[in-house]
């Protein structure tokens, strides 16, 4: 094709240049309906996305209902223990089945004329089954399953590719770091714990991405959250000349097929298994055992890896799990190009004590989610910057250059890692175009 | 169930105690609003999807204890405090207020609210929930032991952040 004649040529929506060390985003993709419908051809029915973990369906008949890909989901435990992903919507004309939040079923009944499916979609009943036509076959009239179903590490995604690679070649690096999160158990089992954080944000959802592994914004935007770790006797100061922003020297990583995530030493404190001294003098032999627990299972090496550092990761296109204060799963989806719906939940270890529990939840708190010291002030970023973009004709391009220049590895601080995310959601988006 | 006949407290002694608080908060006076608390005091806000939880075992959007409560303060005060700055204007209007217990010291109080969020260019949010508090009478005076913020709200959807003080 003629360049003057392609318009993916003409009009890029990323444009890098290593020479000339220049990376940039045209502000459009925050703002257009078309980038946003290509967004969901290219991306959200291709990628693999997260629906769910299995520690929310402990018994046959659990159930919860949620949105992914934009489709309404039933994400359940049938009689016989497997986990299904149905399609919420009655075969028979498009109503929800399921409306409660979550629960236990023995089946799932249509409101509207009554449609009974079983816990694995079956159809059950058709009330006046005898009005059908011959050629009306009840065996093939169950709620649709979504085309593809897997799980990593309890981890459950669903694809409606039913051509796409299986989900462990997908995850790439990004397996290495869910198993840094899940080897914080003993038994290799976390589990989501109770109560769901759910807001939506005026903003594009790609800026979410971008700003849960962007750490040169930590020091601007949660100025008072770190005021509040030094009241605290947190030692926040970066080392002297070392031309750091924050106070260790953390790095930015691309993991392959457009995963991503910061791995930083730790100084902010980590339940498992970082005292520090916000969690009080009564937690430090308890942070001691849980530490000799995991040098005892993992050696010293991999229980430094695991207890030393934090990692926020992206697992393209839009899951986070930030493993840092407390460990946060973070799924969000665009409603609109200017508001996404965000839903959060806190991960933890299931042998955890009482106290133990309630240490990582208050450290949770203290970070992350709507009533948090740092996350409010995330979303304010957010929408400001959505704000900004009202003038995306005239200001046509972010910038994404920071750290371009460096040979070595790239820092969190840098934007390294977040041009790994834009490189791949432009290949999706061009060949989709 | 009719408000307890008791000595400890007049339903009209907790009503002027909430609205004073009202108008403390909806001012930003949070200073002075601190001075209602007790030295221990605990204030939560509930996930909205376990409005009834425990703290401890539940990820709630708000569990402080004094020690953070009082940071929570420091953080609401300062200009990087960029969820709230310029501080939002809130009118809470704090409506059904009853005594619902009297244990030894302890009076239990519970009120409904409605609280409007504005922020410029247009936006208006309602918080609406219900107040469940435990007071405590120290030298003559009720003080705040613990105050939670139950929203109604099924998720907080579109109310974003919970920034300010509800």
């Amino acid at each position: 094709m003629d360049d003057r004649t392609d318009p993916r040529r003409n009009h890029p929506l990323v444009m890098e240049n290593r020479t000339a060390m220049s990376f940039q985003v045209r502000r459009e993709v925050f703002v257009s309906r078309e980038v946003l419908e290509r967004e969901q051809h290219a991306l959200f029915d291709r990628c693999w996305m997260y629906v769910g973990h299995a520690s929310e369906l402990k018994a046959p008949g659990d159930f919860r209902t949620r949105w992914a890909a934009g489709r309404p989901i039933i994400f359940c435990r049938d009689r016989a223990g497997e986990i299904r992903c149905l399609i919420n919507s009655c075969r028979h004309r498009g109503a929800i089945v399921c409306r409660e939040r979550e629960g236990n079923a023995r089946n799932f009944y249509c409101m509207y004329h009554g449609w009974t499916y079983n816990a694995d979609g079956g159809l059950r009943n058709v009330p006046g089954e005898e009005a059908y036509p011959p050629s009306f076959d009840k065996t093939k009239m169950g709620l649709v399953a979504v085309p593809r179903l897997e799980s990593y590490r309890d981890f459950w995604f669903l694809n409606f590719d039913r051509d796409a690679p299986d989900l462990v070649t997908y995850l790439a690096g990004a397996k290495d770091y869910i198993d840094l999160v899940v080897d914080q158990s003993p038994s290799g089992r976390m589990e989501i714990i109770a109560g769901v954080q759910e807001y939506d944000i005026k903003a594009n959802w790609k800026l979410l991405v971008e700003n849960s592994v962007d750490d040169y914004h930590l020091v601007a935007t949660h100025a008072t959250w770190l005021n509040y770790m030094r009241n605290s006797g947190v030692n926040i100061a970066p080392p002297k000349g070392s031309g750091l922003l924050l106070a260790t020297k953390g790095s930015g990583k691309d993991l392959g097929n457009g995963h991503l995530t910061t791995d930083n030493p730790n100084y902010r404190g980590r339940p498992v298994a970082r005292w520090i001294s916000v969690y009080g003098e009564e937690a430090k032999a308890d942070i001691d055992a849980i530490r000799a627990e995991l040098v005892a299972r993992l050696g010293e090496a991999r229980a430094a890896r695991v207890a030393d550092t934090n990692r926020n990761l992206v697992v393209f296109p839009n899951l986070v799990i930030n493993d840092g204060s407390s460990v946060t799963v973070r799924n969000f989806f665009p409603v609109a190009p200017d508001r996404m719906h965000v839903t959060a939940w806190a991960l933890g270890p299931v042998e955890e004590t009482e106290a133990q529990r309630a240490r990582r939840l208050h450290a949770f708190l203290t970070f992350y989610g709507p009533g948090g010291f740092a996350t409010p002030d995330d979303v304010a970023a957010l929408e400001n910057v959505q704000q900004g973009f009202a003038a995306w004709r005239d200001v046509e391009w972010n910038d994404l250059s920071r750290g371009m220049a460096r040979n070595d590895e790239q820092l969190d601080t840098d934007e390294g890692h977040l041009r790994v995310f834009w490189r791949r959601w432009n290949e999706l988006m061009e060949e989709a175009a | 169930m009719n408000t307890p006949f008791t000595d400890a407290v007049s339903r009209a002694e907790v009503e002027d105690l909430f609205y004073h608080e009202a108008e403390l908060l909806d001012g930003w006076k949070l200073d002075l609003w601190l001075e209602l608390l007790t030295d221990d005091a605990t204030y939560y806000v509930p996930p909205n999807d376990k409005p009834d939880a425990d703290h401890r075992y539940t990820l709630f959007t708000i569990a402080d204890d004094m020690v953070r409560l009082r940071e929570r303060i420091i953080r609401l005060k300062d200009p990087n405090c960029h969820a709230e700055y310029p501080p939002s204007r809130t009118r809470r209007f704090i409506t059904n207020v009853r005594v619902t217990a009297v244990e030894g010291d302890t009076i239990s109080a519970s009120a409904n609210f409605s609280i409007h969020r504005f922020r410029r260019g247009g936006t208006h949010q309602e918080f609406v929930g219900q107040y469940r508090y435990q007071l405590e009478r120290q030298h003559g005076m009720l003080k705040i032991a613990e105050r939670r913020a139950i929203l109604d709200a099924e998720e907080l959807g579109m109310l974003g952040s919970v920034s300010f003080i509800l």
